[in-house]
């Protein structure tokens, strides 16, 4: 077992890599009443092509079926999972993103029990063809709900405009047509591929014994038998740099329009120290460029181009990231053309180091904000810790940046051919 | 481990309490007003909530009190609107780092109290009026907003709900006002309605975090200097109207899946003696994944994504919700409809029964673990005139015994079913 001391923070993670090559995180919380676990497997829906364990060839798999095998692993011979966390008292959940699925619970009593029902099932598949076809129309619900959602189609309308190839264009869910194609036997495949536990990271946060966690979940793992597994060979077409598209315009049953602009990285693909100091850099320059203490916030606010709902952000994972910048707007042209303009006004002057150290204190205290909430730190320490990254160098890699750091990226992410807009208007406008 | 009730200290017209926890990294204050709701000043509160967190006397513009946020290490500052049974509540919450977690060991509490108190007590005005500039920006903002969640359609639904079901009561007011009400509010109406907010709510401080308690209360006592409270005429919660004949709305939208949402009445709020077995019916129905309805609804039917309840717990109200394909509107209502039937008949599970309470303390727990949680939960019990400790509640809910819960299902009557069709599949 190994030791991460973070001083500033006053905070220490334990960690081991177990036999089968599980890697188990445990932070200790000795205040809070609640343990919350997470679970994770390093397979989101980005990975839609890859080679299955033991085959020979890629193959392509349809859309949404990380997502569908995270509903099926909930189901069992027996019955439905949440009931035996109800029984325990643990309130369960997962989700699936472009590149995790999650599996976790809280609970505030019977953590081992809850401890061992969430590895269990997650390493216990069940399906069976009517089970699987009986999950298409709650599946198919999710689809509708997120279709009838406006900032859900705006977000995933800017994506959609970035990517040629890139399977993070499409849906998380899927369609209710790509499900339709989803079998047992896929799923089998999707879980025999990617759930192995070198693939995956158990984290613990709570009132717990760190060594008695760790040596619980080893105990549990030698129980069962796991073959080595090399790493998944996963496949991306070669994406081009500049955006598929430049603007798109969806039109919904609403009364405020929606505008959001972005950038589609042109470089992605780095990792570890490197990664999160650019996705750092990057929030930090939109933050200069567009925090509410900004000359340009008060423009667009006083103009009644944005409202409270404004917001901005960078994002980078394996093989993709892009910046993301809007909100709601009267006008969503004008805003458009405004962010846009602003842009290139800001990379023409020299950057102000107060203006700087006052966003960096910003970004400071608002992590620790963040770091209050159990849920924030499993489920971003895992994100980080698959990209070789540490959640808890955040604060020190802010205050290492320096302008110059910030001037390299503001001429390197915010490029013109990587800029695309998507609009959501009334319906009934015009 | 169990938290304890907050001290509570009057300071004049604000009631402080205090948490001292060493669990955060941060310190959280919050500044609570609460009025009863009512037509007349439901919109200008709504409006006023913005337009004080946009600048004071000290820092004129926006732009000028986000940098002194951002100086204190990105302390938070936001106003949030709210109704719970007939009152309406504006709550400023301010979130400071500690700065023991930073490397810079400048005090940040005290400044963001003293920052707290500015917002609301020294406004920017000129000439003893808010400024018109402002005045006119925050009502564009708060006009986008109503609309903005009228957009999301699950809260539209939800709004429309509450709106028939409680046609004569104050609690079919939106928390943020009413949108043709906005325009109509001058600057002056807007002072005018300050000077009363400010001199008869009634409000209560709250301070969690790693503090001095009697460090806190004496910056609280200088910086809180609210004008003496004028006679505060509580309004009494309106009964709820005697029951009457169900009433069935439906309505249709260009959306891919209908919102089908059904109020019920159950006469019980947070201050009754039966308010136990309302949690632990509302449990068993709808506020957990084993509940019946996710069951029945969503893993049995296969009808819905989401299907759940929950109580609005000063109003008497019960919420079921669920998002479901417009042709099955029948035969998901039969569903909700057998539900609570079987609640009333008892047919439930002594699994079910114990597996709710078990979620209904772990829920309560978490909900401490959270400064936010803290706050709200023993804010309920003030603001409804019966506080109940952590330890209580526990055992409030442990007592609960299966014929409570089926004498609940019987005072629990259906009132309205709202359904907003979508024109998918038709």
């Amino acid at each position: 077992m190994e030791q991460l001391a973070f001083e500033q923070l006053k905070e220490t993670v334990y960690h081991d890599k177990l036999e089968n090559g599980l890697d188990v995180f445990v932070l200790p919380k000795q205040d809070f009443h609640k343990t919350f676990v997470t679970f994770t497997t390093k397979y989101g829906s980005v990975d839609n092509t890859f080679v299955p364990l033991n085959g020979e060839e890629a193959i392509q798999v349809p859309d949404g079926i990380a997502h569908f095998l995270e509903h099926k692993m909930f189901e069992k011979e027996d019955g439905d999972v949440f009931q035996q966390f109800s029984k325990q008292g643990a309130a369960a959940n997962a989700f699936t993103s472009f590149t995790r699925t999650a599996y976790l619970f809280s609970a505030t009593a019977n953590v081992k029990e809850n401890l061992e029902t969430l590895v269990n099932f997650v390493q216990e598949p069940y399906f069976t063809e009517e089970t699987v076809e009986k999950e298409k129309g709650i599946i198919g619900q999710e689809i509708r709900m997120y279709d009838d959602n406006p900032d859900w189609r705006l977000f995933f309308g800017l994506i959609e405009n970035m990517y040629h190839h890139h399977p993070v264009k499409i849906d998380i869910a899927g369609t209710e047509e790509s499900i339709a194609d989803i079998t047992k036997d896929l799923l089998y495949t999707c879980f025999e591929t990617f759930y192995h536990p070198s693939n995956m990271l158990l984290f613990v946060t709570g009132p717990v014994d760190p060594e008695e966690i760790i040596s619980f979940v080893a105990e549990n793992q030698n129980q069962k038998k796991f073959k080595a597994q090399p790493p998944v060979q996963r496949f991306n077409e070669k994406e081009p740099t500049e955006v598929a598209r430049v603007k798109k315009v969806l039109r919904m049953p609403v009364q405020t329009s929606k505008c959001l602009i972005g950038f589609k990285e042109k470089s992605p693909g780095r990792s570890g120290e490197n990664m999160l100091r650019y996705e750092l850099a990057v929030n930090l320059v939109l933050d200069l460029m567009f925090g509410s203490s900004t000359e340009n916030y008060e423009t667009l606010y006083d103009e009644g181009l944005i409202d409270d709902s404004f917001s901005f952000d960078y994002t980078e994972e394996d093989h993709f990231g892009f910046s993301m910048i809007g909100g709601d707007t009267n006008d969503p042209d004008a805003l458009e053309k405004k962010l846009f303009s602003m842009i290139g006004e800001f990379k023409r002057q020299p950057l102000d180091n107060q203006a700087i150290d006052r966003v960096r204190k910003k970004k400071i205290g608002s992590f620790l904000q963040a770091l209050n909430a159990p849920e924030f730190i499993a489920n971003q320490f895992t994100r980080y810790e698959f990209s070789g990254m540490n959640l808890f160098e955040v604060v020190p890699v802010l205050e290492s940046l320096t302008a110059d750091d910030l001037q390299q990226v503001l001429e390197d992410h915010f490029d013109e051919s990587c800029f695309t807009v998507c609009q959501v208007r009334p319906s009934k406008e015009g | 481990m169990s938290i304890q009730t907050p001290a509570a200290k009057e300071l004049g017209p604000v009631t402080l309490h205090t948490v001292d926890t060493m669990k955060y990294k941060t310190n959280t204050m919050v500044l609570k007003f609460k009025a009863p709701l009512s037509e007349q000043s439901v919109t200008k509160r709504a409006l006023l909530a913005y337009v004080l967190q946009r600048a004071t006397e000290f820092s004129p513009t926006a732009k000028d009190l986000r940098r002194r946020l951002n100086d204190l290490y990105g302390a938070s500052l936001s106003a949030q609107l709210s109704k719970k049974g007939d009152h309406h509540f504006i709550s400023f919450k301010m979130e400071v780092a500690n700065e023991k977690y930073l490397s810079d060991s400048t005090p940040l509490l005290e400044k963001a109290l003293r920052l707290l108190a500015e917002v609301v007590l020294r406004p920017k005005l000129t000439e003893g009026q808010f400024d018109e500039d402002i005045v006119a920006k925050e009502k564009r903002t708060l006009k986008q907003r109503i609309q903005s969640m009228r957009d999301d359609k699950m809260r539209y639904a939800n709004t429309r709900l509450i709106e028939e079901m409680c046609k004569s009561e104050p609690y079919r007011l939106h928390a943020y006002g009413q949108e043709n009400k906005i325009d109509g509010i001058s600057a002056g109406d807007l002072v005018t309605y300050y000077r009363e907010m400010i001199s008869s709510d009634k409000i209560d401080l709250f301070i969690v975090g790693d503090i001095d308690e009697q460090k806190v209360e004496a910056i609280a006592r200088e910086a809180f200097d609210f004008p003496e409270q004028n006679q505060n005429v509580a309004q009494e919660t309106v009964s709820a109207p005697q029951f009457k004949e169900e009433q069935v709305i439906i309505e249709e939208e260009d959306i891919e899946q209908g919102k089908l949402n059904l109020g019920y009445r159950t006469y019980t709020t947070y201050a009754d003696n039966d308010y136990y077995p309302l949690l632990v019916f509302n449990g068993i129905l709808g506020g957990f994944p084993h509940s019946k309805l996710f069951i029945n609804v969503r893993e049995k039917a296969s009808l819905a994504y989401y299907a759940s309840s929950r109580i609005e717990t000063h109003k008497g109200l019960l919420l079921v919700f669920s998002g479901i394909q417009s042709s099955n509107y029948e035969k998901a209502v039969t569903i909700i409809k057998e539900q609570t039937e079987k609640m009333r008949l008892g047919d439930f599970s002594e699994e079910e029964f114990q597996q709710t309470k078990a979620m209904l303390k772990n829920q309560i727990l978490e909900t401490i673990d959270n400064p936010r949680g803290i706050i709200e939960f023993f804010y309920n019990g003030i603001s409804s005139g019966c506080e109940r400790s952590v330890d209580e509640w526990i055992a409030g809910v442990d007592g609960v015994s299966r014929d409570d819960v089926t004498q609940m299902a019987e005072k629990v009557k259906l009132d309205t079913t709202y359904f907003l069709k979508g024109k998918e599949g038709s």
